[in-house]
């Protein structure tokens, strides 16, 4: 089958969904992110890894903290980098996607970050860009966030390095959400035995069992002994229609407490992908509490990012990777 | 491949004749890096000998995988596994011995040296290496060396880690475009 992801070595070429992605580059991203946690930590905050290449900021919607980061990322590894909100430039006055990517590739732009309000928009871009382009999926309609689910996974792993022996619980908006079906792919490749997803039944997708997650529509009982709390975002704005009740009922039955953070393993870590709705599918007191790992994701976040760039980005004309370095 | 044409000397006779050149160098605040993989096995054995016969002191170390600073990263992309570098101590106005296991084209060298230089400013750099093959394309030069053994591009002298811990040298035919 012919993964638009992987180049004819099995190398990445683009970074579109976890879906589709072998474990072992799953784990690549992950071991070279390791790398570049310690660069921030520098006199020079730099390497010169993107020296002199383009990267371009494509977002079609709205996401400054995404954005953000990814523009951080390429700007750790040297790269030059231009940020477009498109959605308030050239596609008001009508043109197409694909014009705006030939146009910027016309510029000599080397990669784009590509964020959409609809599901595809990223493999649509990359299957029309020239060989030597590369494409970073920064989140597509419900669909998927890759690089998101990868600094999940690199954060759990920091804490706890054991993925075989353990018990994931996503709580929350898993219907409107791309991050929890990227965490789930990524969670089950990785090869953790027990992901759980935890809604309400009008916020799951149908069949979310055939992802190979065990569903719960009680809080307590789907926290129980967990050692992994993946918390999403309530989606108010994807939301239309009244699929809830309101916000301090959703909060009452499905946000966590402490009270319902203690039916977890006491040693459990709480994630959140951000921005926090505090009160909502969150409480100040957990989110600041000190089973929180919020933060050390966000600066996680800029090594994973910067791993799957400094890979798209290198040994592309070449058949052998491992060579001496006489 | 091995040639049979070349007897290579005892990677351990090497390495102890290079503790001897290297310890008139350590003064008060000096610092040794290793370069990843062979230079790292060498600092490690190095720092043995060095403490163990010289100072009472600990000699500050780190390691670095000059991977993301090499010129030909856009050609040969990143290994299966690199290793973060690690330099727990302060770069700057430091009298530095960056040790590599075979020295060759010097580009590995001009990598670790531009790493270092994000971490501050060291007060030199000495290059230690346990072979010098000769092919340098630099004009970059190990001040101390335990051997030089000229060799042809076709070959490929590599430093090996045994089981039992012990190194020893291997040259291989090259197979392959990589440099």
């Amino acid at each position: 089958m012919n993964n638009p992801q992987l180049d004819a070595d099995g190398r990445l070429r683009h970074l579109l969904s976890i879906e589709g992605l072998p474990k072992r580059i799953l784990n690549q991203i992950l071991d070279t992110a390791e790398s570049f946690v310690g660069v921030a930590e520098r006199e020079v905050k730099k390497v010169p890894l993107l020296r002199g290449k383009t990267v371009c900021n494509l977002f079609f919607e709205n996401s400054t903290r995404t954005r953000t980061t990814f523009e951080i990322a390429a700007k750790r590894l040297s790269a030059d980098v231009i940020s477009l909100n498109v959605n308030t430039s050239s596609q008001s006055k009508g043109e197409t996607i694909l014009d705006t990517v030939d146009n910027l590739i016309a510029m000599h732009a080397d990669m784009f970050v590509v964020r959409h309000s609809q599901s595809g928009a990223a493999h649509f871009i990359a299957k029309h860009v020239p060989d030597h382009i590369h494409v970073i999926n920064a989140g597509d309609g419900r669909h998927s966030h890759p690089t998101q689910g990868l600094l999940d996974m690199f954060t759990i792993r920091k804490y706890k390095p054991d993925l075989h022996n353990l018990r994931v619980a996503i709580v929350g908006d898993v219907l409107h959400s791309r991050v929890a079906r990227s965490e789930i792919h990524a969670l089950t490749t990785l090869g953790v035995p027990e992901v759980r997803v935890i809604a309400p039944k009008t916020l799951l997708p149908a069949q979310v069992e055939k992802l190979g997650v065990h569903v719960f529509h009680d809080m307590k009982a789907g926290l129980k002994d967990v050692d992994v709390v993946m918390m999403l975002r309530l989606q108010n704005e994807r939301m239309n229609g009244a699929m809830l009740p309101s916000a301090q009922e959703y909060f009452k039955t499905y946000g966590l407490t402490q009270d319902k953070l203690n039916l977890a393993k006491p040693d459990a870590i709480v994630l959140h992908p951000g921005p926090m709705n505090r009160g909502v599918e969150i409480d100040s007191s957990v989110a600041d509490g000190s089973q929180s790992v919020i933060l050390p994701q966000v600066t996680y976040g800029i090594a994973v990012r910067m791993a799957v760039m400094a890979m798209l980005a290198g040994g592309q004309n070449s058949g052998s990777q491992a060579g001496s370095q006489a | 491949m091995t040639s049979k044409n070349i007897s290579l000397p005892n990677a351990e006779d090497l390495l102890k004749m290079l503790a001897q050149k290297v310890q008139p160098l350590l003064q008060a605040n000096t610092a040794l890096v290793g370069i990843q993989s062979g230079g790292v096995w060498l600092m490690q054995k190095l720092l043995a000998l060095l403490e163990k016969d010289i100072t009472a002191n600990a000699i500050e170390h780190g390691t670095l995988d000059v991977s993301f600073y090499r010129d030909d990263y856009e050609k040969r992309g990143l290994k299966a596994e690199n290793r973060p570098s690690q330099i727990p101590f302060d770069v700057e106005n430091k009298h530095i011995i960056l040790i590599d296991d075979v020295f060759y084209t010097g580009r590995t060298t001009r990598a670790a040296m531009n790493e270092l230089f994000d971490y501050g400013r060291p007060a030199s750099i000495t290059l230690v290496a346990l072979v010098n093959r000769g092919g340098r394309e630099l004009p970059i030069a190990p001040q101390i060396t335990a051997a030089d053994i000229a060799l042809d591009a076709s070959q490929n002298l590599q430093l090996i880690q045994n089981q039992d811990g012990t190194l020893s040298l291997e040259l291989q035919s090259k197979s392959g475009t990589h440099a």
